[in-house]
């Protein structure tokens, strides 16, 4: 799915230069479940954000299903991200004025689909995660963990093939971080693949991969063992 | 869910936010309308007294105040009538009709009335016969007016409504207003009482829209009879052959009549002209102040919205949003922003135009759409302006900003 080529990521501030980012090469293939761990700015946001075609790289190449993301114009890589990426983020994101059932139809109708299927749609993936009696409830009336899975119903809006998770379960309690985990762990069972950046270490071991970064670099790729992964 | 539900969904959780350059544009928008709409009113008005005035000279007395003819209502000074006959033998360039008039209070069917004397042209043909001189021949240089035969003075009495004199009246008779001829349900050849004296009905002027309607036109002689006041008159209302020769004669008439005041039509209405002069350039005055301080406070509000969403934006950027539908979304919040505050601004003003038309210029207005379209017209083009520049530079957000913590 993915291959990063010679990739290098710097951020430059006041004359002073640092790598965000570095790796000669990287695959990621179709339904891996991947986590990406390393301490606070070891680049672990800055490669989940150049996954998701929104971060250009310095130097090298981002291969997405065969094709150079970066080399596509900005409207091509947005179409790409809007049908093929779902994401999910660590404060959940959603839109604080849209009621629940409204956050599942923005992807919907960013995607150009009628007002009735966004709404059927919506009330499904919502319905799929628990909250189907909680559609008219606007984020400040849910708890977090009920936030999370609107988001993650947001998330599967457009169907896509790979879920780029930014510190999923950072804010939620144990319950609410084991039903998004169980979840994942279905969305790897549909043939999804999962990006989860990560620094909740059972999180990480539910993962089929580890990627461990270090100051912007690459430090090991672990095929974790099934038997730790289930 | 779409653009417009998006948008009217946040417009709708903070609606105060907006309402500081929603206020702007709404009062920029009242003062344009009203300012514009008592302007147009007020100008056809002063039109309209012009045409109705019909004279391009006016010979008062040298106290008479030009509110005083303005109103129609002299009642106090005069001039001796020995005026009129001296602009006759004058027989000054230009001059092609004389009208003299006295105006007295008197009443109708127990409403007041304005009883105006006035002399039939037919008199001054007898006159200038028996003064051995050449009615109104003598045209000015460069007189634009082309020539026509010898007048016969047997045009109808109801063509004094348009032309200002009449060219036959005898002294029992006398022609009425509309307004009058409504309230008293006199007609011609009826008789009406006039101070104690009874008049016949000769005929009933067309509807104006002027004092004229509330006037009874009885003979000069008559009048002065009536009220006892002598051989005099208030006012010589000298008609010129063209508008050039208005100019040529006032000169004239004050050397002639060094007791008198002499003045043009536009001198009259001179006052309410600069008035309205002076009102069209606060009209645009005011829509400076509509650009610049509604077009800043919209740039304004809408740069800080764009700064409080900015994880927001990333966060549709992430899920699609291309830069383009950004840019739409936040000019789509300040489009309604304008049409809010111009739809609103359009209706006030119109209100205060009507009510303070009425009382400050003594105007009925009524509404222009035209005019209305073009201020809202004006204020969405503000709008779209101002807010351009903050949509855009949404469009241009780092998406990845997404991912950064509250």
């Amino acid at each position: 799915m993915y291959h990063l080529q010679d990739i290098t990521k710097v951020y430059r501030r006041r004359q002073e230069e640092v790598v965000a980012f570095k790796a000669a090469s990287l695959d990621i293939g179709l339904g891996e479940y991947v986590a990406v761990v390393g301490p606070s700015g070891s680049g672990k946001t800055t490669l989940l954000s150049m996954l998701g075609g929104m971060l250009s790289p310095d130097s090298g190449k981002v291969w997405f299903g065969g094709e150079s993301l970066y080399d596509l114009p900005i409207n091509e890589r947005t179409r790409r991200r809007r049908e093929q990426i779902g994401f999910v983020f660590q404060t959940f994101n959603l839109v604080p004025y849209l009621t629940a059932l409204e956050n599942v139809q923005v992807p919907l109708f960013l995607h150009g689909v009628s007002k009735t299927e966004q709404r059927n749609r919506a009330v499904a993936l919502l319905e799929q995660v628990g909250l189907g009696n909680r559609i008219e409830h606007k984020p400040s009336e849910l708890s977090t963990g009920q936030q999370q899975r609107v988001a993650l119903a947001r998330t599967l809006a457009n169907n896509p093939r790979l879920i780029l998770a930014d510190e999923p379960t950072g804010n939620l309690d144990p319950t609410s971080r084991e039903a998004v985990l169980s979840l994942f762990d279905h969305f790897v069972s549909e043939g999804r693949t999962i990006v989860m950046v990560t620094h909740d270490p059972g999180a990480a071991a539910r993962a089929s991969r580890r990627l461990c970064l270090n100051d912007g670099t690459l430090v090991t790729s672990n095929e974790i063992p099934a038997a730790r992964a289930a | 869910m779409n653009l417009k539900t998006l948008v009217w969904r946040e417009l709708a959780e903070r609606p105060s936010a907006m309402l500081t350059s929603t206020l702007t544009i709404l009062l920029g928008v009242t003062a344009l309308v009203a300012i514009r709409h008592v302007t147009v009113f007020s100008e056809r008005e002063v039109g309209q007294q012009l045409q109705s005035l019909g004279a391009n000279v006016l010979v008062l007395p040298k106290d008479a105040t030009l509110q005083d003819y303005y109103s129609a209502d002299l009642t106090e000074r005069t001039l001796p009538e020995s005026h009129v006959a001296s602009i006759l033998l004058e027989n000054l360039p230009g001059v092609e009709r004389l009208s003299p008039k006295l105006c007295v209070s008197a009443k109708v069917a127990n409403r007041d009335v304005t009883l105006t004397g006035i002399l039939p042209q037919s008199e001054f043909q007898a006159k200038a016969a028996w003064q051995s001189v050449s009615l109104f021949s003598n045209k000015h240089e460069g007189c634009k007016k082309a020539a026509c035969g010898p007048k016969t003075y047997d045009a109808a009495p109801e063509t004094l409504a348009s032309e200002r004199t009449i060219d036959q009246l005898k002294g029992n008779e006398a022609v009425i207003g509309a307004d009058v001829a409504e309230f008293s349900g006199l007609k011609p050849g009826q008789s009406v009482e006039m101070l104690g004296e009874k008049l016949q009905v000769l005929a009933v002027l067309p509807r104006t829209g002027t004092v004229d309607d509330s006037r009874v036109f009885a003979h000069l002689h008559t009048v002065q009879r009536l009220t006892n006041a002598g051989e005099v008159v208030n006012a010589i209302e000298v008609m010129g052959c063209c508008e050039d020769a208005a100019g040529g004669l006032v000169p004239k008439l004050a050397e002639l009549l060094p007791d008198a005041k002499v003045v043009t039509i536009s001198q009259v209405v001179s006052t309410q002209v600069g008035i309205n002069r002076l009102m069209s350039q606060m009209s645009l005055f005011v829509l400076g102040i509509l650009v610049i301080v509604g077009g800043a406070s919209v740039a304004s509000t809408i740069s800080s919205n764009v700064r409080e969403r900015r994880r927001e934006v990333g966060t549709l950027m992430a899920l699609g949003a291309t830069p383009s539908l950004v840019t739409r979304m936040f000019l789509l919040k300040a489009w309604a922003l304008g049409i809010v505050g111009a739809v609103g601004g359009s209706v006030l003003g119109l209100i205060v135009a009507m009510v303070l038309g009425s009382q400050w210029a003594g105007v009925t207005v009524k509404p222009l759409p035209e005019l209305i379209a073009l201020s809202i017209g004006a204020a969405l083009v503000i709008t779209t302006l101002a807010a351009l520049w903050p949509a855009r530079s949404a469009a241009k957000l780092d998406p990845c900003c997404c991912f950064q913590e509250v």
